[in-house]
């Protein structure tokens, strides 16, 4: 669905989803069926910032199951190539056929700082080890029995990253071991996000990219991303307003105007890279609000 | 150079259970330069254990505690002092090596942490965690393995905030490092194309050396 959507070179959007810390997905499935008819594929979270969750092929699976076009996020903290391989050879097996390839967030900054970090295989690491299943070998070389599997395989890149140049070394390893789209990390104005398509030209990177964008809940959140995520920049007139949002409600005694200006600058910033073509499509990534999703895409025109 | 930490007492008291004779093993080269296991830690340690009931009855201080002949000939000196323990103040390496050599329980008064260097009198730093499969060549001679927390031979995550990495902010971002330094030698070609995928049977342990018939 994502691939159709980015080969036709229709305006692609996907939408974040995370498992829950537990094994009851119907929260999630009914978010995911809420968001069906706006986006073309559902990125399920590998345990995001480091905090245990069930798993993204468990939720994948679901998701499937209910019709729906969930995309495997998978990291190489917490399993090594045996570990990736198999995982991936079973997500073939249920149909899931978009993956995102990450590093992912060391276990030091999570909810298990004492827990072993794998990262025996990077991004690249996993992108190249998808392309060899995909050849119908695993990491150590043995054949796969049957069809190989194959995979619309994706990867991230931080367009607010000093040195860019660096990162722009690392996406070419990524597209070169692969990567057929782009998800970013979370931009708040579009020359955050021109400045990394002006670098990638430079670089004659072509893949399609696709704009990180994250409705902010209040000014508390913003300026708590700017101090402590790292790769995110929020601009200080949207923090401004959002204070000010804030500062009206108490005065009015109206709740959710910070949020509900949140929504409506996410929505704006999606129009706006739509309309002026800057990119293939958006990811919507709402931690924790994936129910306003819909409205966000809505607000947007799409 | 072997770091080594000292564990608190209690952890080391609470080894030692009822053992009253003890006799203290030190080394003189890494644990004396970290202040783990020198003449005046053994003394520190003697003093400690003293004030707490234990008698110590030998001190030895051995050149090198993780060479086994020269420890075996250093603690010849044991078995006549009635010891019923020894500490020793060495690396993991010097504990085990004593303990190769009496057949008396051994305990480490030590944690081993890294392989460091000397920035100067005292002060350490991880560079090299021992991988096996030497990675600097196309590093800029700054190794990813070990300063960078999640050892990435490819090129950064997108985790550094300030040039500080995301694992540890007290600690600089290693890519970034490697990067200025390629740049400066000319090199970011050498990051146009992934490592090869790392074979991480070069890390199986133990590991063993025999030079013995293999001069050339
Ligand atoms: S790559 Fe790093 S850890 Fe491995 S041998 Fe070289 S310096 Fe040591
Ligand atoms: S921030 Fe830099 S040093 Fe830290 S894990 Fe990421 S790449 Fe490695």
């Amino acid at each position: 669905m994502l691939q159709n959507a980015l080969t036709h070179q229709q305006f692609a959007v996907t939408a974040e989803l995370a498992p829950p810390k537990g094994w009851d997905f119907s929260h999630q499935i009914q978010v995911a069926k809420t968001l069906q008819r706006q986006v073309h594929g559902i990125n399920v979270t590998d345990m995001q910032s480091a905090c245990l969750k069930a798993s993204s092929l468990g939720l994948c699976i679901a998701l499937k199951q209910a019709g729906l076009e969930p995309i495997l996020q998978i990291t190489g903290r917490d399993r090594n190539r045996m570990g990736i391989v198999s995982d991936l050879l079973s997500a073939a097996a249920f149909g899931i056929d978009t993956v995102l390839c990450l590093t992912g967030d060391h276990p030091k900054v999570g909810d298990h700082p004492g827990a072993k970090p794998v990262y025996d295989l990077d991004s690249v690491g996993i992108l190249q080890a998808v392309r060899q299943m995909e050849e119908g070998r695993d990491c150590g070389g043995s054949p796969l029995s049957g069809t190989p599997p194959t995979f619309f395989k994706g990867a991230v890149v931080t367009p607010v990253y000093e040195p860019l140049a660096l990162q722009i070394l690392k996406l070419r390893q990524k597209v070169d071991a692969g990567a057929q789209f782009i998800q970013t990390q979370c931009v708040f104005q579009t020359d955050q996000l021109t400045r990394l398509l002006d670098a990638m030209d430079k670089a004659r990177i072509t893949v399609p990219v696709m704009a990180g964008v994250l409705p902010l809940k209040s000014a508390g959140m913003a300026r708590y991303m700017n101090e402590k995520v790292p790769g995110v920049t929020v601009p200080a007139d949207q923090l401004q307003r959002l204070e000010e949002a804030a500062q009206e409600g108490r005065r009015t005694g109206v709740k959710g105007l910070a949020q509900r200006l949140g929504i409506q600058m996410a929505a704006e910033l999606i129009a706006q890279i739509r309309d002026a073509g800057l990119c293939a499509g958006v990811h919507v990534m709402a931690v924790g609000a994936e129910e306003q999703v819909p409205k966000i895409l809505a607000l947007a025109g799409l | 150079m072997i770091i080594t930490v000292k564990k608190p007492l209690p952890e080391l008291l609470e080894m030692l259970g009822g053992a009253k004779k003890v006799a203290i093993v030190g080394c003189d080269s890494c644990a004396a330069a970290c202040r783990t296991g020198g003449a005046p830690e053994i003394d520190q340690m003697a003093q400690a254990l003293e004030d707490r009931g234990f008698q110590v009855v030998a001190r030895v201080l051995p050149q090198e505690c993780c060479h086994k002949l020269l420890v075996r000939k250093e603690l010849k000196v044991l078995p006549d002092t009635g010891v019923e323990a020894v500490v020793c103040l060495a690396c993991g390496s010097g504990v085990q090596t004593v303990a190769d050599n009496v057949c008396l329980p051994v305990y480490p008064a030590n944690d081993t942490s890294f392989l460091g260097q000397v920035e100067r009198v005292g002060i350490f730093h991880e560079y090299c965690r021992m991988c096996g499969q030497c990675v600097l060549g196309r590093t800029g001679g700054i190794c990813p393995v070990t300063r960078c927390a999640k050892g990435l031979v490819d090129g950064p995550c997108g985790g550094q905030k300030n040039g500080k990495c995301e694992v540890d902010p007290e600690n600089d971002c290693a890519w970034i490092a490697i990067y200025e330094r390629l740049k400066a030698l000319g090199r970011e070609d050498l990051l146009f194309s992934p490592a090869p995928i790392r074979d991480h049977s070069a890390q199986a342990h133990p590991k063993h050396l025999d030079l013995r018939g293999t001069k050339p």
